[in-house]
């Protein structure tokens, strides 16, 4: 199947006075339609960069250094200003952590949905407030007529981000990119949040890109899904084949914390040390200092993408070696 | 702390307007503490033969109305306003410190009192509450410094309450008070040490503000009397000639503008580096 | 329904302050100028005298029985006479007081109505030369002294280039329009007399710009700060990430964000424009109460010193009400 957002060979870094942060450095996977790929690794391992660099919303003093980030075969970066604004919310839509914060607090639901549709459907308003009426019913939201007229500080988080939720998925986007969109809500009803972004986008038939921390959150509703860790991503799989047959130590390391996965009375295990200096990053594999099977020759040069199954990769020298050597090869670095 | 200080150095060296400031400041006070070296003339000197010359190579800022050297007297002028600015930086911001470190601390009927003590001296446009306290004094110097530092006294309250209200929930007086430490020790160990940095920002600004205000005064005869030279003061009389003799009341103005822009921009700058929300970004 | 109870508050809340303020004033006006009835009654009059004048003040009473006086005074509008011009204050003021209206209300105008797009342009062209320009505009402004400023615009455009009047409201040789509200430009456009018009509006140009330069800098700057804050936003990603324009996101979406704080600063720097107002009067011999108030200090003539400060301290407080009410129709969680 062709797919419809391909980013290839990602660069963002941030330009701080203490210097360069380097915070992707060759990110490439692809999206393909009606897919739920999830996008998982720590807080700062660049997850949220990579979806903003897909939106080009990355702020100052961030910057895009190089690659492609291709959506139906044309290059994002390459689009003028007001080319990529026509594009978001349209054909490709975000939706935030913080409902709390992430709608205006002066103007109204209806304020808000009303001009994201008049801008991309070309309505007038009253059809603009209709539909979104429609999506706010299509969001299980109780009393959407009301809701319209209310401002955001009257509504709860779990309301907010159903809110969100329907702006976001008012103009039938195909890729809906969605960054810890249950983290900051009430446990109680992250599930449902959570659901309901799913249905309502296999119901459309809308590619979700789905950011998390939480691995468990990805087992139950993904297709496939991308391991990252500072700024580069170091397994790729389908989920079964992840949460089965894991092989980055990375990854096995978050399936080891997950509290799900744990035996009972056991400790819940953690991965040893911190992330690496991204303004000064070793030259080596990013994750060396954290990894348990390293090896001396780990230090020399990233890691490069590295076929392990059907539709499952890594990125590990020494996973690679192992291969290469058990199919008779020897080293090739 | 340490590792502060390079980082805050730094930063006043990347930001041009407070490295400006800075130095229109240091300026400011090399002039005042070496006035007599720099002066050419003697600021009183009068030369009836010489009066209302305008500026020359023997008189830069020319002459006044008796023959004075007026760049002399501009340069004497930087010891005032300087004055001016510490007196009332100090007769405000004592008081002002204290009530606001008291006021938060105790909280309940006595801060509110206090406070709205503070936002009736504050319902007063600044200018006309100290115009009429130094009227009601009587015109002199020391009477406008004292009615400036009268309407700052709020500024200093309300910063340093604010930062009491913060602090006294901190751990490190939380813990001092269970260990049963004295709210006066408290209050002078822990409180306003660390409003300190702060308060050092307002100060600068306030300074700026209080040499611009004692200025409106002595303009409008309600500050330092002539023939001090003082720059409020010399602008005031200069006025009168201002069509003929431009040259009279425009230098010593000039030197009040860059004297509280000094001030502004220093204090402003010290406020956005020390600002933990903007800084390390 | 909430806006009424807010606004009642705010009402509520101003009566003390207002006391408050009329005590202070009492207590600057009556306790520290030493004796004032020696005062009016000059150096050489005798101690009989001197003790009438006492007696006749009330001065001879308890001090919270000549508060009570001075405020039952104060309520039903009596400043008590003025030692230079021997009419009742009240009356002086009120004579002077359309002119320095008519200069505030243009100095505001001026100072809102550029300060504001100026500072969207300095945030929107953040460190770019639209953004420098303005900033150093400003922060030449906060520095500025008045009564500076003015002089050099008198020198520069009334000396020099002899563009704009330097002084007055009107040419001499025009006579006032017809007394309606005092303010000559409004009363000149409500009697249709456009000769008036044009030469009350320039004499305002120069005293205008002086006062609100000033303000015009706060403004500026507020705005700039707030913009930029705003802009930080989340809620403004959202919008970004919804697609929405540019223009729509700055004017609509962070501006009104971006207000509040600025209207609370044009409220409290209102304060400057009314001290401001004293040292531009005087500067451009513009006759309103600031004029007035200095004439006033140059006798010591107290009674008017506190007459004007009372005024003008009310109207700010009043000021300040009025943003409070402004302010809750910007934010809705006062509203509401």
């Amino acid at each position: 199947m062709e797919e419809l957002l391909k980013v290839e060979g990602l660069h963002t870094y941030f330009h701080t006075y203490r210097g360069v942060l380097k915070a992707l450095t060759g990110v490439s996977f692809s999206l393909y339609p009606g897919e739920i790929l999830g996008l998982v690794g720590e807080t700062g391992c660049g997850k949220s960069v990579t979806a903003r660099s897909i939106m080009r919303l990355i702020k100052e003093p961030g910057k895009i250094e190089e690659g492609k980030i291709l959506y139906r075969g044309k290059d994002l970066l390459s689009l003028s200003e007001e080319e990529m604004r026509t594009i978001r919310g349209k054909d490709i839509s975000m939706i935030f952590q913080e409902p709390m914060t992430s709608l205006n607090p002066v103007l109204k639901i209806g304020t808000l949905m009303s001009e994201v549709i008049m801008v991309h459907k070309k309505v007038n308003k009253n059809r603009a407030l209709n539909i979104a009426k429609k999506m706010l019913k299509e969001v299980k939201m109780p009393d959407p007529e009301g809701v319209l007229n209310k401002y955001p500080f009257e509504l709860s988080g779990g309301m907010r981000q159903r809110v969100m939720i329907a702006m976001a998925l008012s103009s039938d986007p195909e890729i809906l990119i969605a960054d810890e969109p249950t983290t900051a809500l009430d446990v109680t009803i992250q599930g449902q949040i959570l659901r309901l972004i799913i249905d309502l986008s296999q119901k459309r038939g809308t590619a979700v890109l789905l950011i998390t921390h939480d691995l468990g959150v990805v087992a139950n509703v993904a297709d496939r899904v991308i391991v990252m860790y500072a700024g580069n991503i170091v397994e790729e799989g389908r989920v079964k084949s992840i949460f089965t047959n894991p092989s980055h130590p990375y990854t096995k390391g978050l399936l080891r914390s997950l509290p799900s996965l744990a035996k009972e009375g056991e400790e819940l295990p953690t991965i040893p040390g911190t992330l690496p200096n991204l303004i000064y990053p070793p030259k080596g594999c990013l994750f060396y200092d954290r990894c348990d099977i390293r090896e001396e020759y780990c230090k020399e040069g990233r890691p490069e993408r590295f076929h392990l199954g059907e539709e499952h990769y890594v990125w590990c020298h020494k996973i690679k070696n192992e291969k290469m050597e058990r199919l008779g090869y020897g080293r090739t670095d | 702390m340490k590792k502060k200080m390079p980082l805050t150095l730094y930063l006043i060296l990347k930001s041009p307007l407070t490295l400006f400031g800075a130095v229109l400041v240091i300026l400011l006070i090399l002039m005042a503490i070496f006035a007599p070296l720099i002066a050419p003339y003697n600021p009183n000197r009068i030369s009836l033969r010489e009066k209302l010359a305008p500026p020359s190579l023997k008189h830069p800022f020319g002459t006044d109305e008796v023959g004075r050297d007026l760049l002399s007297r501009v340069i004497y002028g930087s010891r005032i306003s300087l004055q001016v600015g510490i007196v009332v930086v100090l007769l405000a911001g004592i008081p002002g410190i204290l009530i606001g470190a008291f006021s938060g601390y105790y909280g309940g009927q006595f801060d509110n009192i206090i406070m709205r003590l503070m936002d009736i001296v504050m319902a007063f446009p600044p200018l006309v509450l100290a115009l009429s306290i130094a009227a009601a004094l009587g015109p002199s110097l020391v009477n406008s410094m004292m009615a400036v530092a009268f309407i700052m006294i709020p500024k200093f309250s309300r910063l340093v309450r604010g930062e009491t209200l913060s602090l006294k929930e901190k751990p490190f007086v939380l813990a001092t008070r269970a260990q049963g430490g004295k709210p006066l020790y408290i209050i002078f160990r822990h409180i306003i040490p660390n409003s300190l940095s702060s308060v050092i920002v307002l100060a600068s600004l306030v300074m700026g503000d209080a040499i611009l205000v004692a200025a409106s005064l002595s303009f409008i005869g309600l500050g330092a009397q002539p023939p001090t030279p003082e720059w409020g003061a010399l602008v005031s009389v200069g006025r009168k000639y201002i069509l003929d003799q431009w040259w009279y009341a425009t230098f010593p103005g000039l030197f009040i503008f860059l004297a509280v822009m000094g001030f502004n921009l220093f204090g402003d700058g010290l406020r956005d580096i020390l600002d933990p929300k903007i800084r390390g970004r | 329904m909430r806006i009424a109870k807010y606004i009642g508050i705010r009402l509520l809340y101003i009566i003390p302050v207002m006391l408050g303020v009329t005590i202070l004033v009492f207590l600057i006006s009556h306790t520290i100028p030493g004796d004032p009835a020696s005062l009016i009654a000059g150096p050489k009059a005798s101690k009989a005298t001197i003790e009438r004048i006492r007696h006749d003040l009330g001065l001879d009473k308890p001090i919270y029985v000549q508060y009570m006086i001075y405020l039952r005074g104060l309520l039903k509008g009596d400043f008590g006479k003025s030692i230079r011009t021997g009419i009742d204050v009240a009356t002086d003021l009120k004579k002077y007081f359309p002119a320095t209206l008519e200069l505030t209300f243009f100095s505001m105008l001026f100072a809102i109505g550029a300060g504001i797009p100026l500072g969207i342009i300095s945030a929107i062209k953040r460190n770019r030369w639209p953004d420098h320009i303005s900033r150093t505009f400003s922060i030449f402004g906060v520095s500025m002294p008045v009564f500076w400023l003015g002089l050099l615009l008198l020198l520069v455009f009334y000396s020099k280039l002899k563009i704009l009047p330097g002084s007055g409201r009107l040419d001499t040789i025009l006579s006032p329009p017809t007394h309606i509200t005092g303010m000559y430009t409004i009363d000149a456009l409500l009697t249709g007399n456009w000769p008036v018009f044009i030469s009350a509006l320039t004499h305002l140009i120069l005293p205008a710009f002086c006062l609100g330069y000033v303000y015009l800098a706060i403004i500026t700057r507020i705005t700039r700060s707030s913009m930029l804050e705003v802009l930080n936003k989340e809620y403004i990603e959202t919008a970004r990430a919804n697609g929405i324009p540019e223009k729509s996101i700055i004017l609509k979406h962070a501006l009104k964000n971006a207000l509040i704080p600025v209207v609370t600063i044009i409220g409290i720097s209102f304060g400057e424009l009314m001290g401001g107002a004293i040292l531009t009067e005087t500067i451009f011999s513009f006759p309103g109460v600031g004029k007035y108030v200095v004439e006033s200090i140059n006798y010591l003539d107290f009674p008017a010193i506190m007459g004007f400060t009372v005024v003008v301290t009310f109207i700010y407080v009043f000021m300040n009400l009025l943003v409070d009410v402004i302010y809750a129709f910007l934010d809705p969680q006062i509203r509401y």
